[in-house]
């Protein structure tokens, strides 16, 4: 479980985060959405430890991470896993290097066991015949799996995403949704996903944050977010006409 | 007018201050949370295989033929029948360890290595890989820089083979160029030979290794932006890592020979 206590953030004059507060369930697939610039990217970079936040708190399972020793901040981080907008694959390796990477760095496991858990978590990621392609070689939505597959290769106590679904179809987008919400449960991890995708909100959003300016306008998750009234959520959530009608719809069958 | 004028010499001196802090900051972190080191010899051997073998090929054609071109330039500026024929082998040797092999082709690895570095290092800094190292809590400067400074203190053997093929070169270019025969080539080679002019060629070697490997670095792990910074940062790069290969040229003749 992650908590979020008033956490504040600015670069410059500019205030980027103004006081959020939440707390990411573990075994859940948290969303925090919003509009770009609205603060997510600060938000989950203050999450990973890559930003301090200038105030607030961020404790990981009760554990403050500005209470930390640099030890205790790095052995924390071995076990969080990333999955970058861009998915951030090593270019110079191949897909089974990238995804033996976290083990190679952090684990005593011989060659063996390594090339094992990397044929099952790419096998679990339905990559199970990509071990010797560059990532030049593979799609978007290959990449983004092969990520995921390096995220969680070290079993992470802490999944993060970045918008996961950006330049994908909307099928794959759909098998990344299904994967990261089936590896969360799976694993029982905390799953923290920055989006602006809403098939993702109300596919996998079992908690949804709401920022917007830098503030936290509204929680709550996929069932609830149909019948909220706030008016900041509905101008984007439901910008398109087809949110609109399935809105409508949802409300009319539940009326 | 001269308010602006302070105002831009502030802000110039700060810019150029913050760097040298940065840059200094950088190394003191290069040697923090050593990566694991079954990892890092890899690293070690890649770097090494990028940056020195893979250089070879290069410093040996430059070398070769800029010490022809030095003992054919020296010789055909020798007029007087008085001058003996030996000293174009003299002229070479000297020019070729003291100045050319270190220094000269020094400036070539800032352009082959350094912009190699600093792309390298950039565009993993662009496609957020640098990010990724870090979210995994692992050192990325040390994980990064310092295969690639241990990779150049290797740097001298690339050094020794352009003094060796300076000399063959000005040899076969003096020899078969019709300007001194083979003997007075080497006579003139081995006269007044000073082993210590080779101690100094290494001392400026090693410098010249360590400024290769960390200006690059430098300038392609702080880079910000996309594709066309990573040009621009190459650019950058090449262009201060020649000057401070120059600054301390100078700057260590002067110490260890004057």
């Amino acid at each position: 479980m992650i908590e979020v206590k008033n956490i504040y953030k600015s670069f410059g004059d500019s205030q980027i985060l103004k006081g959020i507060s939440s707390t990411f369930e573990k075994g859940k697939t948290n969303l925090v959405i919003g509009q770009s610039g609205s603060g997510k990217t600060v938000f989950l970079k203050c999450l990973l430890g890559l930003f301090t936040p200038d105030e607030g708190t961020i404790a990981y399972d009760g554990k403050n991470y500005s209470d930390l020793t640099d030890d205790q901040k790095r052995n924390l981080r071995a076990e969080m896993g990333m999955v970058f907008q861009g998915s951030a694959l090593f270019d110079s390796m191949t897909i089974a290097e990238n995804v033996m990477f976290p083990l190679r760095m952090f684990t005593k496991m011989s060659k063996s066991e390594m090339q094992d858990r990397v044929d099952f978590v790419l096998n679990r990621v339905n990559l199970s015949d990509a071990h010797k392609k560059m990532p030049s070689e593979a799609s978007g939505g290959m990449q983004k799996r092969v990520a995921i597959a390096r995220a969680i290769v070290n079993n992470p106590k802490y999944l993060f995403c970045d918008e996961p679904n950006s330049g994908l179809d909307p099928k794959t987008a759909i098998v990344i949704d299904n994967l990261i919400q089936e590896i969360t449960l799976e694993y029982n991890i905390t799953t923290v996903i920055n989006s602006h995708d809403m098939n993702s909100v109300m596919e996998i959003g079992q908690k949804i944050l709401f920022l917007k300016d830098g503030l936290k306008a509204w929680e709550g998750s996929n069932a609830t977010i149909f019948k909220t009234d706030n008016e900041a959520v509905t101008n984007f959530v439901y910008s398109s006409e087809l949110f609109k009608k399935v809105r409508k719809m949802y409300i009319d069958e539940n009326s | 007018m001269s308010d602006f004028f302070t105002l831009a010499v502030s802000n110039f001196s700060m810019t150029y201050l913050t760097n040298i802090g940065a840059y200094f900051l950088m190394i003191a972190e290069m040697f923090r949370k050593p990566t694991k080191w079954s990892v890092m010899r890899t690293l070690i051997l890649k770097d090494i295989d990028d940056l020195i073998i893979g250089s070879l090929g290069i410093v040996a054609f430059i070398s070769f033929f800029v010490g022809g071109v030095v003992t054919i330039q020296t010789a055909l500026n020798i007029s007087n029948p008085l001058i003996p024929k030996y000293l174009v082998g003299f002229a070479t040797r000297q020019s070729v360890i003291l100045e050319f092999a270190p220094t000269f082709i020094s400036i070539i690895m800032a352009g082959k290595v350094g912009s190699f570095i600093t792309s390298s290092i950039g565009t993993m800094r662009v496609t957020e890989q640098i990010d990724a190292l870090e979210v995994m809590g692992i050192n990325s400067l040390n994980y990064l820089v310092f295969p690639k400074f241990i990779a150049m203190m290797l740097y001298p053997f690339v050094i020794s083979i352009a003094m060796f093929l300076g000399v063959l070169g000005g040899m076969a270019a003096c020899v078969y160029g019709g300007f001194s025969t083979l003997e007075d080539y080497i006579t003139g080679v081995q006269l007044d030979f000073i082993p210590f002019h080779i101690v100094y060629a290494f001392i400026k070697t090693f410098v010249f290794a360590f400024l290769l490997a960390t200006i690059p670095s430098f300038y392609g792990f702080y880079m910000k932006g996309g594709a066309l910074e990573v040009g621009k940062a190459s650019t950058t790069s090449f262009v201060w890592t020649s000057v401070m290969i120059i600054l301390f040229n100078y700057l260590l003749t002067q110490l260890l020979l004057s």
